[in-house]
């Protein structure tokens, strides 16, 4: 069933990437008029979101703790549901969690009493679609390259390797829109590295919408084509960036790579420090 | 254990090692209990005010506890016990598990229920004796009934406690991919906390297994209680020690079960793999 497989697990070889998982139309995402104040707070956490999120656009939600980025990916997520003004995707207001768009958690969360391959088959047995199970997973395995760890236990895993299994768990849906929450906050640098430049790749390979909330500037800039920097207290837009950079030159070592960080760093550190009125250059 | 080298080659010998003690340490125990079964069977057949109880020695038991064997009567005596048993824990089972994951995922029914369930878990289910006679026609009833009060408890509060262990992002997870209510709980709950129902089982079983020989003490004429009853009134000392010995093999043999159950639900990885 499988066609080629891989020893590796880092990523570090470059596979042949000759998908058979097809592409899928993206989603469309519009916030409008969004805030949110939670029960017994003082302020609104987010006021006056609005902004909208091409097919296939990667985006960076960008801000400090507390800024309420999770809470908007949430939103997104239809997990929970804002105090005023609408999510809609596609063009439908969200009400709930869906099959076509996943969230991705800082913790892989995966089922330490299933294998690998049961866990990715999760979203499809949920959805009642098992009689995809047996080709899709494989599938899924082999864009994470996992291929070879299908009948292992989780548990044997390492934490990259966790997190590229809650991938391909994501994945096998077909969904429209991943939503990322801090995915690799809790890898080693080099691991991190690599799956941030793997994410961005199935993603754009697949044109698959994908919205991906972090604190870390160089994040942001290496898998992001937009991001949003979140002013905090109450959480609003403060600066909407385009990340114009060429596939090549995102990695830490290019020189386009450091000034579009630089740049970003600078606004992000603006905004921490309460000057979100400088004006866009 | 300090006395084996941690070389590469003795990394392989260690584990094997290991169990050959573990059996040779097991078996020094078993020989020590029957010393000192054997010695006290000595010291009351030379008192002369316990002699008529030297029949409670290892010699006349096994001699006993052979002829119920051979004659097939051991399976007489421990069916209908076992059968009130499983009858009694399979009750104690279907209400316990289903309440248990009531209280430890509504934290509302957890307070309301806390005080209540303590307190009826520290009365003795044998006070119930009277009580269960008069509310149930048969003495099997009767029986079953204090069984699955005995055994109800444990099973309820390991269920709760680790419904409350649960790792949260599970549900989440779960739920943002798409589970219903149903897969929640038999793709998730359950075999997350089988192993937690499976501890609770065994120790319900232990206690079951104690409360079971003074309840067959009730109108009964089955079952291992039964027999112990009659060989007292009989004076047939020996025959009442062999069903003392057939009690003991079985409760170790159910609990050695359940470890076996554990053992194959438990998912969680030793540290030192």
């Amino acid at each position: 069933m499988v066609v080629t497989r891989f020893k590796t697990e880092s990523g570090a070889t470059k596979k042949p990437k000759a998908p058979a998982v097809k592409p899928v139309r993206g989603a469309h995402v519009a916030v409008r008029g969004l805030s949110h104040t939670y029960r017994r707070a003082d302020g609104p956490v987010l006021q006056d979101l609005d902004f909208e999120i091409r097919q296939g656009e990667v985006v960076a939600l960008l801000g400090r703790s507390g800024c309420g980025k999770s809470t908007l990916l949430h939103m997104l997520a239809g997990l929970s549901h804002p105090s005023t003004g609408e999510v809609a995707i596609n063009g439908n207001e969200v009400r709930g969690p869906s099959p076509r768009w996943v969230m991705m958690f800082q913790a892989p969360s995966l089922y330490p009493w299933m294998t690998v391959a049961q866990n990715a088959a999760l979203g499809l047995k949920f959805a009642r679609r098992s009689r995809e199970i047996a080709t899709r997973v494989p599938d899924v395995l082999e864009l994470v390259d996992l291929a070879s760890f299908a009948g292992r236990n989780v548990q044997d895993l390492s934490g990259g390797q966790q997190q590229r299994v809650a991938l391909a768990r994501s994945l096998a849906t077909s969904p429209q829109m991943l939503l990322l929450d801090e995915p690799f906050s809790a890898l080693d640098a080099f691991t991190r590295r690599s799956l941030q430049r793997d994410v961005r790749d199935i993603a754009r390979t697949l044109g698959i919408t994908m919205v991906l909330v972090t604190h870390d500037v160089s994040e942001a800039v290496l898998m992001a084509d937009r991001v949003l920097v979140l002013d905090a207290n109450p959480g609003r837009v403060a600066h909407d960036v385009a990340i114009p950079l060429e596939d090549a030159a995102r990695s830490t070592g290019s020189e386009a790579f450091q000034r579009e960080q630089a740049r970003m760093m600078q606004l992000y550190t603006d905004v921490a420090h309460g000057d979100a009125t400088t004006p866009l250059t | 254990m300090t006395a084996i080298p941690d070389t590469p080659a003795g990394g392989f010998r260690l584990p094997r090692l290991g169990r050959l003690r573990g059996i040779a340490n097991a078996a020094l125990g078993i020989a020590a209990l029957m010393l000192l079964w054997w010695l006290g069977g000595l010291a009351v057949a030379n008192d002369p005010d316990m002699f008529a109880f030297a029949d409670f020695a290892p010699a006349p038991t096994l001699a006993a506890l052979q002829d119920i064997v051979t004659s097939g009567e051991v399976w007489q005596m421990s069916g209908p016990s076992l059968y009130r048993v499983g009858y009694g824990m399979g009750i104690a089972a279907a209400i316990g598990v289903p309440v248990g994951i009531a209280i430890g995922r509504i934290p509302f029914l957890r307070e309301i229920t806390n005080v209540p369930f303590q307190f009826l878990r520290m009365i003795s289910p044998l006070s119930w004796m009277p009580i269960a006679v008069m509310a149930y026609d048969t003495w099997d009833g009767a029986i079953v009934f204090l069984i699955a009060v005995a055994a109800i408890w444990p099973i309820l509060f390991s269920t709760a406690a680790g419904v409350r262990r649960i790792d949260p992002s599970w549900l989440k997870v779960a739920r943002n991919l798409g589970a219903n209510p149903f897969h929640m709980l038999f793709v998730v709950i359950l075999p997350a906390i089988a192993v937690d129902i499976l501890t609770g089982l065994r120790l319900a079983l232990g206690v079951a297994w104690v409360v079971l020989v003074p309840a067959e003490y009730l109108g009964v004429t089955s079952g291992l209680g039964y027999a112990i009853n009659d060989a007292r009134d009989t004076l047939d000392y020996s025959r009442l020690a062999a069903v003392v010995v057939v009690i003991g093999v079985i409760g170790f043999a159910l609990d050695w079960l359940c470890m076996l159950a554990i053992k194959k639900f438990n998912w969680v990885r030793d540290t030192a793999h």
